[in-house]
């Protein structure tokens, strides 16, 4: 344990504090809206890079807001995790945000401001959920990101307020729930902070008062998360959401969520009381995950719509890692947490090209994919990269992630959870080629041809580069994840359970 | 056997990858760009041919590039058998480069610039392939061949271009993923390695039943192989050019399957495993199926193309027979048949794209008489056509040979006796088309003014057949590989 630094907290203020300040200034002139929500985020980026280091060098800390000792005090929690996940949501915040700019610009015209706000927050929030060591405050910051989220997406076109809505529902149940696992846990042992509780959950007997706490919690989370089959809010909500939201929703909510879960699981109830009191509870969840993956997918390939086969993918995404992580083995762990990021990274290739593309097509309709090859083909180019992770081609990060998880579902003898892994990466497989077709193919509606001119290369008609820029950096930084995956699970592993 | 640490093998995987760089910044300027190709074609020739030496001298290299996941690298490992199909591919590259400038450029194809950029990207993997030094790399060049490939079919982009890209594609990734993917991660899960060692990494780790199931998940995983009843992407990849189909579909993609299969066979399970379980008789008698059924559905196949098709996918399994039958002289007949086939296919392709370039005829029935106008095209064809069959003198026949030894060493009759009807069905389907276009009358109404096809496609497909012949007579380097290879 190293000694604190206020670092942390720097990094967790900065988006939080500019979120007002961006309030009031942008009323003023609309020309604060881009230093003040990409200067904080790059800040954060640095200062939590920064973090991350000093964590690996010297080890991690434990932080007491005001100085109030815990249990009592609020406890902030900064080890090799926690720093690595700041890493990747500050990345990728600010990666999204660059392509997010235009967007708002386009379609919330003097209302950037406003939109920036709950950004802001969210993010801060986000980060604020890696950090915390205390199960209320959980539950406090998961509202904050999600009612900051709820106005984002109302903030959408068409059926949008409806979508949000519906995900006002599922969300408020998923908190209730999460809340009342606190509660019981509270009445168990007087405490709300994880540590503490967590050492007084090992001494209590097995009751049922326990179980129910677990059993609250876990589905509150999964509800957040959107585990199918609890995930009925979430395509409507990304697909619909403004695209600069969605492109910050995708890569980061379901992931923090099921970061949250592991957390859940590892510093408040303790794996051994998740993981070995109630055995058939757990293969029963890898196998409902198995089910989840199998079916997600399957619904990912009855879409005609871009954006929405991104969200069934996303849920499937979901189902893979919950599925890993309850396999209560290290390697499936090491494959949840690893996918926790290359999912993320990966997610955010593909929104962000489907943004460039929808910058250009308008609709994201399948009908509009055909020929973007030879129209966009640094866009298509970054695409068909994050579609091979998605599937799980080496060298791209997504192929170690799985390598991990299949591995882990080989040691537990999960045949199910193999299977669905394995299908669910064939149908992607098909699911993406489909989609390579259509963009590869340009000349296939013949009836369509003007005359024989058309048959010749079109312009070339890139999305703008505040959209391309991220697009391809994140597309590089797939490979460069793949092929750093062995540092990645160094550190991942530092943080696993030692009993295993 | 020591291995040196050397950048050489990495460099001769990268240049052609590298080398697309160039190919597409040249996309304006034709000359330049096919410059560009033949300039990575020899180059990587070289390269593969420098390291030749210390192999046959008993040494080798290797590389790592990154310890990806724990125990694991991502390695590169130069041994007599990596070395044998490398230096059969990247030569028969340099021939294939040489024919597609002629034929892409007299047929004025489209999109040349990514037909030459996947090609160079290809045959990186392919390399990468030959050399690497465990499955997780192995299998990583295998994906890679198989997505930078998909563009070469479907090259055409019409409608039947569509469906076999899709069949092929549903083929090699479906099984990849869903059977070899698998079958690495149980293999990793119960060796603990997934390194390339002489003699196997299995032996005593599992049960008779575990070690039965691998085997059968790496065989239906490398589909490539083109072995029954994952054999059908083939004779739908014929949609592609021809180089493609003569160079991918004669040489690096069913090669590299059949490679990966053997080296399962010789470096993950290792012969005496094999041997002591009874499977290398079992995968025998199941791939005989194959060499059967293929030959006879060849006979029945009037599209030149399609008939060389189904050749392919019977002698690929003559590959895996010889290895299977797990003999010194079936092993042998085995691996040099991967050279010998190449060599004797690449030229019956060549040939094909030859016949179709000069008189844009495909089907068997329209070429009576035609030899009489190109007989350099068909002279090749006809030696191309004794190697498959395994006469001499032609490099076919040491490889039969071989294994026909091979079976009576295992004391199989049975499938001597299938080897020899196959032989028989090669010539059935094969002769004919000699004949045909010796001897037969032209239909009426034939335009006499086909000429040879142009010198850059006549040349490359000369050379090859010429390496049939001498390859008989001159086999030592393969052999000492193939002997180093399996000795080990």
């Amino acid at each position: 344990m190293s000694t604190p630094t206020n670092l942390h907290l720097y990094i967790l203020a900065a988006p939080l504090v500019t979120a007002f300040v961006l309030n009031l200034l942008g009323r003023i002139s609309r020309a604060w809206v881009m230093p003040l929500t990409l200067g904080p985020l790059a800040f954060s980026t640095i200062g939590s890079i920064m973090l991350l280091g000093q964590v690996l060098s010297e080890g991690g800390f434990s932080y007491t807001v005001g100085n109030w000792k815990p249990p009592f005090g609020i406890e902030l929690l900064v080890d090799p995790l926690s720093a690595l996940m700041l890493v990747l949501i500050s990345g990728v915040a600010l990666t999204a945000t660059v392509s997010a700019l235009p967007w708002v610009e386009r379609e919330h015209p003097g209302s950037e401001h406003l939109f920036f706000t709950l950004y802001l927050i969210l993010i801060a929030g986000l980060m604020g959920l890696v950090l915390t060591a205390d199960a209320f405050n959980l539950y406090v910051l998961l509202e904050i990101t999600s009612i900051t989220s709820y106005g984002l997406i109302a903030m959408g076109k068409g059926r949008a307020p409806l979508a949000s809505f519906n995900y006002i529902i599922m969300g408020s149940i998923g908190a209730c729930f999460y809340l009342l696992g606190v509660g019981y846990l509270y009445i168990l042992t007087g405490s709300l902070n994880m540590a503490d509780i967590a050492a007084i959950v090992k001494t209590l007997p097995q009751s049922a008062a326990l179980a129910t706490a677990f059993a609250f919690a876990m589905v509150g989370l999964w509800v957040k998360m959107a585990l199918f089959p609890l995930h009925g809010w979430l395509p409507n909500a990304y697909s619909l959401a403004p695209t600069g939201a969605g492109l910050l929703f995708a890569p980061l909510m379901t992931k923090v969520t099921i970061y949250l879960m592991i957390r859940v699981i590892l510093n408040l109830f303790t794996p051994e009381y998740v993981f070995f009191s109630h055995p058939l509870v757990q293969s029963g969840v890898v196998w409902a995950a198995a089910i989840g993956i199998v079916c997600a997918s399957s619904l990912a390939l009855a879409q005609r719509d871009l954006r929405r086969m991104l969200t069934y993918i996303l849920i499937a995404e979901v189902g893979y890692m919950v599925g890993g992580f309850w396999l209560a083995n290290a390697q499936g762990m090491t494959g949840a947490i690893l996918h926790i990021f290359n999912d993320a990274v990966m997610t955010l290739c593909l929104f962000l090209a489907a943004a460039a593309i929808a910058s250009r097509t308008g609709s994201l309709s399948f009908e509009n994919l055909r020929g973007l090859y030879k129209t966009m083909p640094v866009t298509m180019a970054a695409f068909t990269l994050g579609a091979f992770s998605i599937i799980g081609v080496p060298p791209t990060c997504g192929f170690f992630s799985k390598w991990y998880l299949l591995q882990g579902a080989v040691q537990a003898e999960q045949w199910g959870f193999l299977a669905a892994l394995l299908f669910s990466s064939l149908v992607n497989a098909i699911m993406l080629f489909r989609i390579f077709e259509l963009a590869y193919f340009s000349d296939d509606h013949g009836d369509h041809h003007a005359g024989d001119h058309s048959h010749h290369a079109p312009a070339v008609q890139e999305a703008p580069l505040p959209m391309l820029a991220p697009l391809v950096l994140t597309a590089a930084a797939l490979l460069v994840i793949g092929l750093g995956t062995g540092p990645l699970v160094q550190v991942i592993r530092q943080v696993l359970p030692q009993f295993f | 056997m020591t291995y040196t640490p050397s950048l050489i093998p990495l460099a001769a995987v990268l240049i052609s990858m590298l080398g697309t760089i160039p190919i597409m910044l040249s996309d304006r300027r034709p000359n330049l760009r096919e410059s560009w190709t033949l300039l990575i074609a020899v180059g990587k020739f070289l390269l593969v041919a420098s390291m030749l030496p210390s192999v046959l001298a008993g040494g080798g290299f290797t590389f790592t590039l990154f310890e990806v996941i724990p125990g694991v690298p991502i390695a590169l490992k130069v041994d007599p058998l990596g070395m044998f199909f490398a230096l059969v591919a990247s030569f028969l590259w340099i021939c294939t480069s040489a024919y597609s400038i002629g034929y892409m450029r007299t047929l004025q194809e489209h999109a040349q610039t990514r037909y030459f950029a996947s090609f160079a990207l290809a045959i990186s993997a392919t390399i990468g392939v030959a050399f690497s030094a465990n499955l997780l790399t192995m299998y990583l060049f295998y994906e890679v061949l198989s997505l930078s490939t998909y563009p070469l079919v479907t090259h055409e982009q019409n409608a039947e271009a569509r469906r076999s890209g899709r069949k092929y594609l549903t083929y090699i990734l479906g099984t990849s993923i869903g059977f070899a993917l698998p079958a690495i991660i149980i293999t990793y899960s119960i060796a603990g390695t997934l390194d390339f060692t002489a003699g196997g990494i299995l032996a005593g780790k599992a049960s008779p039943a575990l070690l039965g199931l691998i085997l059968c998940l790496f065989v239906a995983g490398f589909a490539k192989s083109g072995i029954m009843p994952f054999h059908g992407w083939l004779p739908a990849a014929m949609v592609a050019p021809t180089p493609v189909s003569s160079f991918l579909h004669g040489v690096a993609v069913v090669k590299v399957g059949v490679f990966s299969i053997v080296r399962v066979i010789l470096d993950i399970f290792g012969p005496d495993l094999l041997r002591s379980l009874d499977y290398g008789v079992i995968l025998s008698y199941f791939v005989c199926i194959t060499i059967l059924v293929a030959s006879l559905v060849a006979l029945t196949q009037d599209n030149l193309k399609r008939r060389l098709a189904y050749s392919t996918v019977g002698q690929l399994s003559y590959i895996v027979l010889g290895v299977a039958l797990l003999t010194p002289s079936g092993m042998t007949g085995g691996v040099l048949h991967i050279a010998m086939h190449a060599f004797g296919k690449i030229t019956l392709f060549l040939c094909a794209g030859a016949i179709y370039v000069a008189s844009h005829k495909k089907y068997i029935s329209q070429m009576d008489g035609l030899g009489r106008q190109m007989p350099i095209t068909f002279g090749a064809f006809f030696l191309g056509a004794l190697s498959i069959i395994g006469l001499p003198p032609l490099g076919g026949f040491i490889s039969k040979w071989n294994l026909v030894i091979g079976a009576v060493e295992a004391d199989q009759l049975p499938i001597l006796i299938i080897l020899l009807c196959s032989s028989l069905l090669n010539a059935a389907y094969f002769l004919p088309i000699i004949y045909r276009a010796f001897f037969a009358q032209p239909a009426a109404g034939v335009e006499p003014t086909i000429k040879e096809a142009p010198i850059f496609c006549l040349v490359p497909l000369c050379v090859t057949a010429i390496g049939s012949v001498v390859l008989f007579f001159y086999p030592d380097v393969f052999l000492r590989l193939v002997k180093l290879a399996i000795l080990n």
